[in-house]
């Protein structure tokens, strides 16, 4: 029963099939049995009980709302007041904050429970989950092969139905790469429509929070909750939030003007396979009134590089607070400040961590500031254009979220830039500060791949409506993996 | 570009991070092939394009000046390896 | 060889506001320690940094005040170094578009000329924390109560050209952030710290030596010994041969001198860059006017008025400009008491030397101004002379209430009774028969001596003018 969708669960409490209390135990008892996935960090059984029970109490009173006693888990990067938030790193291993995350305030006063932390990319740095202090969370579709990341152990967990959402965070593509390559759907919002209070900053001007479910439904539900202005957030957008569920059904696929940039689906390095799927995906929304226009954003290859400049610099000065006097990892017998400094974060922090921390010092560092640093903050500028000109002419924009399927765990481990290339198609809408979604569209030897859909700022109705419209006519979105014990 | 073990060593001083020196090796040669899948960047014709900071180009809220926050100094102390009488701890500083 | 030394400073002001310049905590003096440092200041995972109203409205006064341009659009940047008093690995400042742009401040000279000092520029930033190397055993502790609190960082234009025109611009730019209330100039406390980049070069070159740069100089004083020490160290170098290091010291007030810091310098590479959690600062034309309207006015136009209005000396209404309280306590006994010369003598005079000699503030003066004007009004309606005034003034200063309290008490008042004048005066004159006759063979300075007699006789009291007046009528009659 605690493997449906959160529109399914809210009515099931709400005719009072089931309590809160019965379906956190549930899902409790589920990610037990899933434990070899590594989908969570921390699993917070008791406090979830509490939160369910009170839920329960709440919809005896008649103030449930559709996340009222809905279990959900927490990417481990949303500080979590009296919960230990790792952000899949030794550095935080005993972190426990005194705050909650916006987002998590949000879910909390939605009435969300949350059960426990999901596993991630340590600081959020990778696409595969194999960079996380406490392993690899795995793919349920292939347990050899990666589930994406960074925020891995949220698509796991919502691919292996233990929870029906999740919450993630998005850099490059964090949360749209890891829903294709675990079959499910992600959102990453408009930048600034969420608040980043309490989410521990990788790289601040492309961070973003968004939800992961299995449907385009719930995503519309969950972020109903998440959205909504806060002060405390300087780059959060003071502006009223949608009624994301309510407006489904209006914004359908009938009349709207999908724009398919050439740039995508002609690029060496794509499967067959995810290229096949995708344009049956597109064939599909045009046989159900959608119009197509082939586009271009001439400036698609440089998204990579230029990320890959801006990111690390953001990461280098973002995590210089980690450096052992306040929290977090600390050496033993430190012999002087700056060995106290330097084994701290050298021991505190993963090689990949590192290795960004380096490139982005390198990027900022004099002599170099302009050479990397200004010019990409120029590329950016023009791949942010090629996007307002597209969407002059289109609604949204449609590709494969990723190049490939998932791949083995260990298949990429040494060679970051390679790695770095399977967020081709993801990092760009950052860089621009788009809404993009992910949603499975397919299947590629049996593992899942997924139809990236990119809006205009702040039109996440549409591209819900968009996607919610295709899962009528699709069930890519219900295909889920067998479990083995 | 490309980057020696003695320039890893320098950014690693910068950024405060140990390296050993096998550890520089591996280093050095990933961020040599970083710094040149970046390069490319180098060829863009960008003159007269303005830096884009920040992907909305919005301008900075103001807050009003009025105290928020309350001592929690015990909550917070209570995370850090090592404090005295209120204070943080770390080996002496030198001026 | 002569030489000149050329100095710039970076004055830092801690702004005068409730709360940190990113967070809602408060900046209040003498806390304990981490006790007024919430998330934001402790540099935690995931909080963010929202900007004070306060600490914007400040600097565009600063602005306004220097002449300055204020810009529309300025970026805060991050300063990136590690070190214990700050948090996050990095500073938050402004680098390459600061709020507050070229401006200038004139300051007097000795010989009474002045002098314009060029302000380059001027930037809101957050301060650090405190390192205590004492108590803490082989370790220091950190305090971050100071981490946050809003600086506007001062610099000036290399045009100071020996220590006492760096004071003089100092102590001008201290009144004058005090004038604006936008600090409290408190420089034990910190608030009002000074960096000084210091070179030599020979009279008649034109390039600018190498220069050193002397930090946290917080006292008038140790800026210009410090500045002066610094001088002959680098011409004494220069002299024998060597050559000046580009390099940051640290002014040691027990021994006099300076020496290079340790620790903290190191080929540093700050890595600036767009800070991407703050958006740009802009500042409207309607935000600037705002602030312009109720700009207080500025020690140089009210000095500029004392001399029109109340006819002083252009150095008078100097010394009485020179800070806001002062002007005002001024200003307050000048209308009071309809004499502002007498006011301006008085408040210069007795009022300044009781100040000094008693390390008082003008804000604790026993006597306030109301107090002032009422003595000066019994000088004027002549119930006492300016002498015995200054009695009354010292029983004033003791708490012996106001004027006109002690000089019932004591029995002050001054004698105008003719009569109980003459009386005196046949007194004195019976009484000194030989002086009397040599007065009138022709000795009339003892006229003086006459005088002296009345006044003692009558203890002071006795109206002068009349005394003389009577006086001369008995003697030559």
């Amino acid at each position: 029963m605690y493997d449906r969708t959160i529109a399914e669960l809210s009515s099931a409490l709400s005719r009072r099939e089931c309590s809160s209390v019965e379906l956190t135990q549930a899902t409790l008892a589920a990610i037990e049995q899933a434990s070899g996935l590594n989908a969570f960090i921390t699993i917070t059984a008791e406090q979830a009980l509490a939160e369910a029970e009170a839920a329960d109490a709440r919809r005896a009173d008649g103030e449930a709302g559709p996340l009222t006693g809905v279990p959900i888990a927490h990417k481990d990067i949303f500080c979590t007041e009296g919960v230990r938030t790792s952000c899949g790193s030794r550095m935080l291993d005993t972190f426990v904050p005194p705050y909650d995350a916006f987002v998590v305030e949000q879910l909390r006063a939605a009435g969300a429970v949350m059960v426990g932390k999901t596993n991630m990319d340590e600081f959020a740095m990778g696409s595969s989950n194999e960079t996380s202090w406490y392993g690899p969370a795995r793919n349920p579709w292939d347990p050899t092969t990666v589930p994406g990341g960074s925020s891995g152990g949220s698509a796991a967990a919502v691919a292996a139905r233990l929870v029906p959402a999740a919450t993630g965070t998005d850099t490059g593509g964090s949360i749209r790469q890891p829903a294709a390559l675990t079959g499910i759907s992600g959102l990453k919002p408009t930048y600034g429509r969420i608040s980043r209070y309490g989410m521990i900053a990788f790289a601040s001007s492309l961070d973003q929070a968004g939800p992961m479910a299995t449907t385009a439904e719930d995503l519309a539900l969950m972020l109903g909750a998440m959205a909504g202005f806060d002060e405390r957030d300087s780059t959060c957008v003071d502006q009223s939030v949608p009624n994301y569920h309510g407006l489904l059904a209006e914004h359908g696929l009938k009349g709207l003007r999908i724009g398919l940039p050439r740039e995508y689906f002609n690029t060496e390095g794509v499967d067959p396979e995810v290229a096949s799927a995708i344009e049956t995906a597109v064939a599909a929304m045009e046989a159900a009134g959608a119009q197509l226009k082939e586009i271009s954003l001439p400036n698609t290859e440089l998204a990579v590089p230029v990320y890959y400049v801006i990111a690390p610099a953001e990461a280098s000065s973002n995590l210089s607070r980690f450096d052992g006097v306040r929290y977090g990892h600390r050496c033993s017998d430190p012999v002087d400040l700056e060995d106290l400094y330097k084994r701290s974060r050298g021991e505190g922090f993963g090689e990949e961590v590192k290795r960004r921390i380096m490139v982005g010092t390198y990027a900022l560092s004099a002599g170099y500031y302009d050479a990397y640093y200004l010019k990409a903050q120029q590329v950016r500028r023009m791949i942010r254009d090629d996007f307002a000109r597209a969407f002059d002419e289109v609604d949204v924009i449609a590709g494969p979220t990723a190049p490939t399927t998932a791949f083995g765990l260990g298949a990429k481990a040494d060679d970051p830039v390679q790695m770095y290339l399977s967020d081709i198609f993801t990092i760009a809408v950052n860089l621009a500060g788009l809404p993009a979604l992910s949603i499975p569209a397919g299947f590629g030897g049996g593992k899942p791949i997924g139809l990236q859909l990119i809006g205009n700022y702040f039109d996440e109705a549409r591209l819900l409506g968009a996607a919610h419209g295709y899962q009528q006519i699709t069930d890519w979105h219900m295909q889920r993996p067998s479990l083995e014990g | 570009m490309s980057i020696d073990a003695a320039e890893v060593a320098k950014i690693a001083h910068l950024a405060r991070l140990a390296v050993t020196e096998a550890d520089g090796e591996t280093h050095a040669r990933n961020l040599s092939s970083i710094l040149a899948f970046v390069e490319r960047l180098s060829e863009v014709d960008t003159s007269g394009v303005e830096p884009l900071a920040h992907p909305l180009e919005m301008t900075q809220r103001l807050r009003r000046d009025v105290v928020s926050e309350v001592d929690q100094r015990e909550r917070f102390q209570a995370l850090a390896p090592a404090t005295a009488d209120g204070h943080y701890l770390v080996p002496r500083v030198i001026e | 060889m002569e030489w000149e030394a050329v100095i710039g400073l970076e004055l830092h002001a801690q702004l005068a506001t409730q709360t940190k310049i990113f967070s809602g905590a408060s900046t209040a003096y003498g806390a304990d320690a981490n006790t007024q440092a919430c998330a934001v200041d402790l540099g935690m995972p995931g909080v963010l940094p929202v900007l004070n109203a306060r600490a914007v409205d400040f600097a565009i006064r600063l602005g306004l005040a220097l002449d300055a341009e204020v810009a529309g659009r300025s970026v805060f940047a991050r300063k990136n170094y590690f070190y214990p008093d700050l948090p996050k690995g990095y500073q938050i400042s402004q680098y390459e578009i600061p709020v507050v742009g070229t401006g200038h401040l004139d300051i007097d000279l000795e010989d009474g000329s002045s002098k314009r000092i060029g302000v380059t520029r001027a930037h809101l930033e957050e301060d650090a924390g405190k390192s205590m190397h004492e108590g803490f055993g082989a370790m220091s502790g950190i305090d971050l109560n100071r981490a946050g609190t809003p600086l506007l960082e001062i610099v000036s234009e290399p045009d100071l050209r020996s220590a006492k025109e760096a004071v003089a611009y100092m102590k001008k730019m201290h009144s004058l952030v005090r004038y604006l209330g936008i600090c409290d100039g408190n420089m034990q406390e910190g608030s009002f710290r000074c960096d000084a980049n210091v070179s030599v070069r020979p009279v008649g070159r034109e390039a600018f030596g190498t220069r050193t740069e002397i930090k946290n100089l917080n006292s008038f004083r140790f800026v210009e010994r410090a500045i002066n020490y610094e001088i002959e160290r680098q011409i004494e170098v220069l002299e024998d041969g060597g050559s000046i290091t580009q390099e940051t010291r640290l002014y040691d007030p027990d021994r006099g001198e300076t020496r290079p810091m340790r620790g903290k310098e190191e080929a540093n590479d700050y890595r600036y860059f767009p800070d991407p959690d703050l958006l740009p600062l802009e500042i409207t034309a309607e935000m600037i006017e705002s602030v312009r309207s109720e700009l207080p006015e500025l020690p140089d136009a009210k000095r500029e008025r004392f001399v029109s209005d109340y006819g002083l000396s252009n150095y008078d209404a100097g010394v009485l400009t020179s800070s806001r309280e002062l002007a005002d306590y001024f200003e307050q006994v000048a209308l009071a008491c309809a004499d502002a010369k007498l006011a301006a003598n008085w408040v210069m005079g007795e009022l300044a030397g009781a100040l000094n000699k008693t390390g008082t503030e003008l804000a604790d003066s026993p006597i306030d101004a109301d107090r002032l004007a009422g003595l000066l009004k019994r000088i004027l309606d002549e119930t006492i002379s300016g002498k015995i005034a200054k009695e009354v003034f010292e029983a004033m200063w003791q708490g012996e209430g106001d004027a006109d309290t002690v000089i019932e008490a004591k029995g002050l008042k001054q004698v105008t009774d003719a009569s109980a004048i003459e009386a005196m005066v046949d007194e004195v004159i019976a009484a000194n028969p030989q002086q009397l006759e040599q007065y009138r063979a022709g000795k009339t300075k003892l006229m003086g001596f006459f005088v002296g007699q009345v006044m003692k006789a009558s203890a002071g009291k006795a109206n002068p003018a009349q005394v003389n007046e009577i006086l001369k009528r008995r003697l030559d009659g």
